[in-house]
Parts: structure tokens; sequence; C-alpha cells
């Protein structure tokens, strides 16, 4: 048995009893352990947010940068340390709002890096506000006569992206969820991962019931992950059914495929050649 | 060398080649500098782009001395027009030459000893098989014109061709002697002087634009990601790493806009991989969150910031010195920073290897300002000395520290006396790090309280004054004694320096002091008896006296004069001269 233990952390939390970042938390612990890994060879990069908490509830290398950016900042460690796990970890309006154009970005560019979105369509951590998953019509603190705007589908968009890696898993679904978190950190590539996440104190529309009795697990002996078309058409499912699993993988090359990093020294151990350094000088000259 | 016609004490001639966007001025511009800078001249070249008039009119203008030259000069000595434009513009201007293509001036072609008909694109035409040799032609007609021999010119076309082949390099060695040969045949009129060539070769000079010296400054100092969004004038720096993005084994990364650039070098030296942005003013202006989150995270970041008029658009291809205030104070919040600002491109290097030092010594942002006409001109440089200390990795944990530490005990902010908190990495075996943007503990975890928030605001700005004591104050020539000081920085130090050596030399007492490293300044950057005694000028390229503020807000040394310009041009030692006149009194 794989020792969770040691990736445990002495920080009190800081989340609502009965939030859903709990089960993520635990499915995170388990996945880094089952993946046989030692806390020093994981950095988690995170942004501001109550998901991106998250990384100080653990015993690994963290990062907790600003609100939207801890996929360029991911992106960064993960050109200096090609070696390291590198987890990018925020919430829906840090990762689909402030974040969004790097989420695209991210996705085009295909590093070897994992990123983990707990959805729980709304603003927690500001007490309350639509973010860019919130239904449409829903009251919010800032949409008092009902939200305006449709839901970003993020999968839908990972597909679109066309993202090497994209799945959704839920919160309430713990050892789906460590599968897939083990699946994403895996994939050679980038990996996306949206999670379901109930918020206890500010959505009382998607509760853990209101999930419960709408996910399910994808059948992974019928269902193709690699069919763009209907892995889209899988992206969209939402309402009374809602998918959760691996709904779409792309053959992709990676960044560190053509940028000469996979399989030698890691840029934070290059050192300069003063050969080649004086050879340019005399381009100059 | 260079000899001169009116026994003048020195040869300084300045050549503006103007044409369309395409017609290959640049090339022109490297040939013949870098012939001169191998006969042992120097040289300046700088590149007007002239965004604004139809047909994307742009010129260069090389200055060529037998002394350092490093600015822009106000005269014309010799005028080539690819275009029919280029005459039309700048005719009258001329004091000198005025060289054109026959075939682009269609009708009242002018004449008279001033004007120099050269059928560039016949000649390009008959001699090479194509239009496009016409820069060959005109390059030796320039030999030719300013006294210079044709040999070091066929030399560098051999060298720039040669990947093309033979046939290609042996069709613009005879453009350029047919177009030699051209001018040397016929009468022309009087130049203010000639260059001679020494015949000796030296490859101990450089010919270099500022952009090229602060991208050699990054490989130099071990630069391994370059992350940025591009931006005129900041753009050329990425370029010419990308260039030698295979050859050096570093990654270049084209961000998909300045927040993301930011982001990914914060990231990058996080992880112990020493990393840098560039950018313009607006591009700066995306990245300020990031320059907060370096503070607070204490990881070292080193941000060049290549100036242009702004605000918001400005003139994209033009100079100034404007975002000084902006990039001392940019971001929220109170935390140390360094602002360096070189003069030339031999500086511009320097400044890129002291930046990535302090920046992971104080593990704090360092602004290096370049502006467009640091940028985008070619400088004479000598060859560059390197501090090996500079690129040193620095503020790590001591390998003793780390053995003597207990598994997964490590502290990221330590309070220590200097501010400085040893840095380890991500990935060091038995040991993990918390870096965090939110006020924290010496572990790294989110704190509330104010014991801890006094003690950490209070250690990083302790980081401040190890900076203060490692910045180099003014260079001041020639030291006290002066009655009069021009007061500068950054790049408007070769037109300075060549106003104040004028004036010497017509017996006037005057001097210069100019800043390289701005931020922070030293307690006493001017001393006492040159502030107090002597009359303090300033010049810069903005319409605030920004570093006049700048020295009062930090130093309380108000500066009452200033010769200000700001619009979009470098200053040149002729006009600082006549608003000196004027200012005079």
């Amino acid at each position: 048995m794989a020792d969770i233990d040691v990736f445990k952390s002495d920080d009190p939390i800081a989340w609502c009893p009965g939030c859903g970042n709990f089960g993520i938390l635990g499915a995170l612990k388990r996945a880094l352990a089952l993946s046989g890994l030692k806390p020093e060879q994981v950095l988690i990069v995170s942004g501001i947010g109550q998901a991106a908490k998250l990384p100080h509830y653990l015993r690994c290398n963290m990062f907790n940068g600003l609100h939207g950016r801890a996929l360029p900042v991911a992106t960064g460690a993960k050109i200096a340390n090609h070696d390291l796990v590198v987890i990018a970890d925020g919430g829906d309006g840090d990762g689909f709002a402030e974040g969004g154009n790097h989420f695209i970005h991210a996705m085009r560019r295909n590093l070897d890096m994992t990123y983990l979105v707990h959805n729980n369509q709304i603003y927690a951590l500001t007490k309350g506000q639509a973010s860019p998953t919130t239904d449409a019509d829903m009251v919010t603190g800032t949409t008092p006569e009902g939200n305006s705007m449709e839901p970003e589908r993020p999968v839908a968009l990972a597909v679109a992206g066309d993202c090497s890696f994209a799945a959704r898993g839920f919160a309430g679904e713990m050892d789906h969820l460590v599968g897939l978190i083990q699946k994403a950190i895996k994939h050679e590539g980038f990996s996306f991962l949206e999670i379901l996440q109930p918020c206890v104190s500010f959505n009382k529309v998607n509760t853990f019931d209101w999930y419960k009795k709408r996910v399910y697990i994808l059948d992974e002996a019928t269902y193709d992950p690699t069919d763009r078309p209907a892995a889209f058409r899988k992206a969209l499912e939402w309402g009374d059914r809602i998918p959760i699993g691996v709904i779409f993988r792309a053959e992709r090359r990676t960044y560190e495929d053509l940028g000469g990093l996979k399989g030698s020294t890691p840029q934070k151990d290059r050192a300069l050649d003063k050969g080649k350094l004086a050879d340019i000088f005399k381009e100059f000259r | 060398m260079a000899v001169n016609k009116d026994k003048k004490d020195r040869c300084d001639l300045s050549i503006r080649i103007g044409g369309e966007a395409g017609q290959g001025m640049n090339s022109i511009g490297s040939l013949l500098g870098k012939a001169f800078v191998r006969d042992g001249l120097h040289v300046f070249i700088n590149q007007d782009v002239m965004s604004r008039i139809r047909g994307g009119h742009n010129y260069i203008q090389i200055r060529v001395s037998d002394r350092a030259v490093s600015c822009p000069s106000g005269r014309v000595d010799i005028l080539v027009c690819l275009d029919k434009n280029t005459l039309e513009l700048y005719q009258d201007g001329v004091d000198g030459l005025i060289v054109y293509d026959e075939g682009k001036v269609d009708e009242n072609a002018p004449s008279g000893p001033k004007y120099v008909p050269l059928p560039m694109e016949k000649i390009a035409e008959d001699t090479g098989g194509s239009a496009k040799m016409a820069n060959s032609v005109a390059s030796g007609a320039l030999m030719a014109l300013t006294g210079f021999s044709l040999e070091p010119l066929l030399a560098l076309l051999g060298e720039v061709f040669s990947q093309k082949g033979d046939k290609i390099v042996q069709a613009n060695r005879e453009c350029a002697r047919k177009g030699f040969e051209w001018i040397k045949d016929r009468p022309k009129g009087p130049l203010l002087c000639e260059l001679h060539p020494s015949g000796t070769e030296s490859r101990r000079r450089m010919l270099l634009t500022g952009s090229d010296a602060m991208a050699l400054g990054a490989l130099a100092s071990n630069v391994r990601l370059h992350a940025a969004y591009p931006m005129s004038p900041a753009t050329a720096i990425m370029e010419y790493l990308a260039s030698k993005k295979m050859e050096f084994g570093i990654v270049v990364e084209q961000a998909e806009d300045e927040i993301a650039a930011v982001n990914m070098a914060i990231g990058s030296f996080f992880c112990g991989a020493r990393a840098m942005t560039g950018t313009s003013g607006g591009g700066l202006a995306l990245m300020v969150e990031g320059i907060s989150l370096a503070g607070m995270t204490e990881t070292p970041l080193v941000v060049v910031d290549c100036q242009r008029p702004a605000p918001a658009t400005g003139f994209p291809t033009r100079t100034e010195q404007a975002d000084l205030l902006f990039v001392t104070h940019c971001a929220h919040g109170e935390f140390p920073r360094a602002v360096l600002a070189p003069g030339n491109a031999q500086e511009a290097f320097h400044a890129i290897r002291k930046a990535f030092y302090l920046a992971e010594k104080y593990q704090s942002p360092v602004f290096v300002l370049g502006d467009q006409v640091l940028n985008d001109s070619s400088w004479t440089a000598e060859p560059f000395a390197m501090d090996d200390r500079l690129g040193e990795a620095q503020s790590l944990v001591s390998e003793q520290a780390l053995k003597d530490m207990k598994p997964y005990a490590y502290a990221r902010y330590e309070i220590t006396d200097s501010g400085i908190s040893p840095r380890l990495l991500p990935g060091t075996p038995g040991q993990i790090l918390y870096a965090d943007s939110d006020e924290h503990t010496v572990a790294g975890h989110i704190t509330e309280s104010a014991d801890v928030r006094r003690s950490m605001v209070e250690k990083r700005l302790r980081k401040l004054a190890g900076m203060r004591e490692e910045m180099a104050g003014p260079k001041i020539f020639p030291g006290p004694g002066a009655e009069s000081y021009l007061v500068c920085w950054g790049s408007t130090l070769g037109a300075v320096e060549e106003t104040v050596l004028a004036l010497r030399a017509e017996g006037a007492n005057w001097g210069y002091i100019h800043f390289n490293e701005l931020y922070p300044l030293p307690e006493a950057p001017i001393p006492g008896e040159i502030s107090q005694g002597a009359r303090l000028i300033a010049v810069e390229n903005n319409a605030t006296g920004q570093f006049c503020k700048l020295l009062r807000m930090e130093t309380g040394l108000p500066i009452a004069e200033k010769i200000l310009k700001y619009d979009g041009r470098p200053f040149t030692p002729d006009e600082l001269k006549a608003r000196l006149e004027t200012t005079k009194g």
C-alpha cells in the first residue's frame, strides 16, 4: 500500500466543513502516492481562490501565485525542470475567467503537466459571485436578477482546443477521481481535469445531491475518447445526465519533444558554454 | 587612417541611406559599418522608421569617425536615395553629396556639384543579373565617396553571401566594384573629410545593436528561458535569442501575453533556471502584477523595458525615456527592486549581467531600461570583459546547511539580518518548499498574524540596503571642478558626452554626470562639492524631468534647470548645444 501520509501537511485547513475540496484533496494525495511519487518530485502551482489553497494542505513543493496565473508559472517551472511532476491547480473563476487565455494557450503548447480545476460554478473566496460556469438565471451576489450569461463548458473548450487529454471527475466519486488524476499525471502532454465540486456555502443549486443524481461514469469499453466529434458531443452533455471520465484524447507532439528538453539535462542544471559564447561574439566583428 | 581635407582635428561623416522598407538599408549599414570598424574606425548607426509617411519610408544613418561616436549627428554628409521619396524629403538638408538613382527620378533630374547620379539598379541588373544587388552597388559607391578602399567590402560580401554560393558572392562583388569605379571615375563635389583605410584589419572591436548586446548579456548570464510577447523595440532581443536557441540549448517562449511572459519567467527562476522577459512600456503595464508577485514570493526576475514614446501605443518605432518613474514604482505594495539604465551597447551587456546577479542574490525584480535608440542603434564596442562572479548562482542554501537539515524541514522565508533567505530549489531530495503570494510564515504558509506581517515586511525591505551598496554611482566627467554639469541617464550619454567635449574644446569648463544605475540610488550620488558649487542642468528624453523627480525624492537634491526632449527623436550634440545657448543665463 502506498504511503499517503508522506503527503500530509501540518497547515490547518481553512475550508468550510463539508466542502467538496476535501474530497479533491484526499483524492490527489492518494493519486500522488499511488503514482509512486515522493513529495520533492512534485510541484503544485496554484492561483488564488478556495481551490488554490489546496497545495498548502499537501506536503510537496508549492508555488501559490496570483489569481488566474497558475498555468504560466507552471509552464516556466516545467521548462526549468522537466523532471518535476508539475500540477497546476485552481478554481473556475481562477482558471476560466482571469486565466482563460492561459488555458487556451497551455493546450496549444502541450507541455507535460496536469491542470486540475475545481468547478463549483461560483466564486467562493469572495463570497458568492457568478463565475464563468455559473448556470444561466442563477441568482448570485453580482447577478441579483439572475445570471444573464450562459455557462462555459470547459471540457468542450478543451476538445475545441485539441487538448491532448481532457477529462471530468466528481468530488463525490473518490475512487474514480483518484484514477482520473493518476491518468492525468501519467499522460504525456497537457492534461486537463475538470472536477465537479459542490460548494456548501454559496451554491445552493448545484449541490452534492444535485450532482449525485446526474453524474454517471463513462464506460471505457464502449466510449472512444479519440473520436473528436463524438467527444465534443459528450463534452456538451449537461443537465439530467452529466458524464465523468476521460472525454477526449489527442495524439500530439509535446513541447518537450519539440524543444529538445525530453531526456536531456533540465534547464536549471545546464551550464553556459563559454566556447560558444566566444564564438558568437565573433559574429559582430 | 582618416585624413582631413580642411585640417579639422577629426574626421566625422554621416551617411544617410533612405528608401522603402525592404530595400535593404540595414544590410548596407552593416556592410559599411563592419568594414569601418575592422579598420579601426568608430561607427554609430541609427534607424529612423517613419511609420507615418506613405510607402513605409525609412532611413538609416551611419556615422563614422576616427574617434568614439555614440549618438546621431545632426548633419548629413552623404545622402543615398534608394527611392525618389528620400531625395524629395532630405536633399535640402544635405551638407555634402547626394547620390541618387537616375532610373528612379523620371523628370527634372537634379544637377549641380553636390548631386551624384548613380544608376544603381541598372548596374545591378547588367552586372549581377538582379536589381536586388543595387545594395552592393551603393555600398561600393560609398567606399569610393568616403575615400575608403574596396577590398574590405569585397571580403565582407564573401562572408555575408558565403551560404548562397560562389556565384552570388562573385555577382555581388562585381556590383560593388562597378559602383566603386563609377564614382572613382567621375568628378564630384567636396566632403568635409575623407576616410582613408589604415589597411590593418582588426577584429577586436564589435559593431552591435543594444538589443544584440542585451541578448549576449543574457546568454553570458546563462539565461535558460526568455519568455516574452513581441513588442517594439524589445522584439529584437527575443529574435536574437531565438536564433541561438538550438546552439545554446535554451528556451525562448513566445507567450500569449505579457502577463503570461512574466509569470513564466517567475516559474522558471523559482525552479532555478535563470529567466528574463523583455517588453516596452505597454507590455510592462500588463506585467505589473507579476512584478509584485516576484517581490512577495522573493523570486528573482529580470525585466527589460525598451522604452518608446507613450502613453498607450504612442510612437511604436521611436524613442523616449518616460518609463523611469513607472519602473521605479510600478506594482502594488512595498518591496525592493533595482533599476539599471545602460548608456550604450557596452553598458547594456554589463547591465544585463549585473541584473541577473542582483536579481538572484536579492531575490527581487531587477529592471534594465533600454529605449528605441539604445536598442535599435548599432554601436562600436570594445571586447566585453566579464566578471565571472556575476555569472555564479546566488543565495542558495549551502551544501553543509542542506546536509544538516532535517527531512522536509526547509523554511523558504527564514528571517535574516540581510533579509536574504537562502534559496532551495524544487526537486531537492528530502526537502520541499512553499512559496506564497499571500503574506506568509517563514515556512511559506498563509498567515494573518500582525507580528509575522511586520517581520516579513521588514525582512523584505532590508534587502534594499544591500542592493544600495552594490549600485555604482554616476560617472562624473571630468571629475569635480567643472563650473557646470549636464546630468543625464541611460541612452542620452553619447549626445551629452559629445556636447561637453565640444564645449570644453572651446574653453568652457563643462562636465557631465551620467547615471547608469538608477535605483536604489546611493545616499549622496552627487558629491556636495559639485551639488553645492556647480550649475546642474538635467538632460532627459521626456517631458517632465523624471530623473530630477527621482533624485529629489531619494536624495533631496533639486535640479532646477532641465533640457527636455519628447518629440520621439534622440538628442544630437548640435541640438543640445543650441538648447544650452538658450538656457544660459
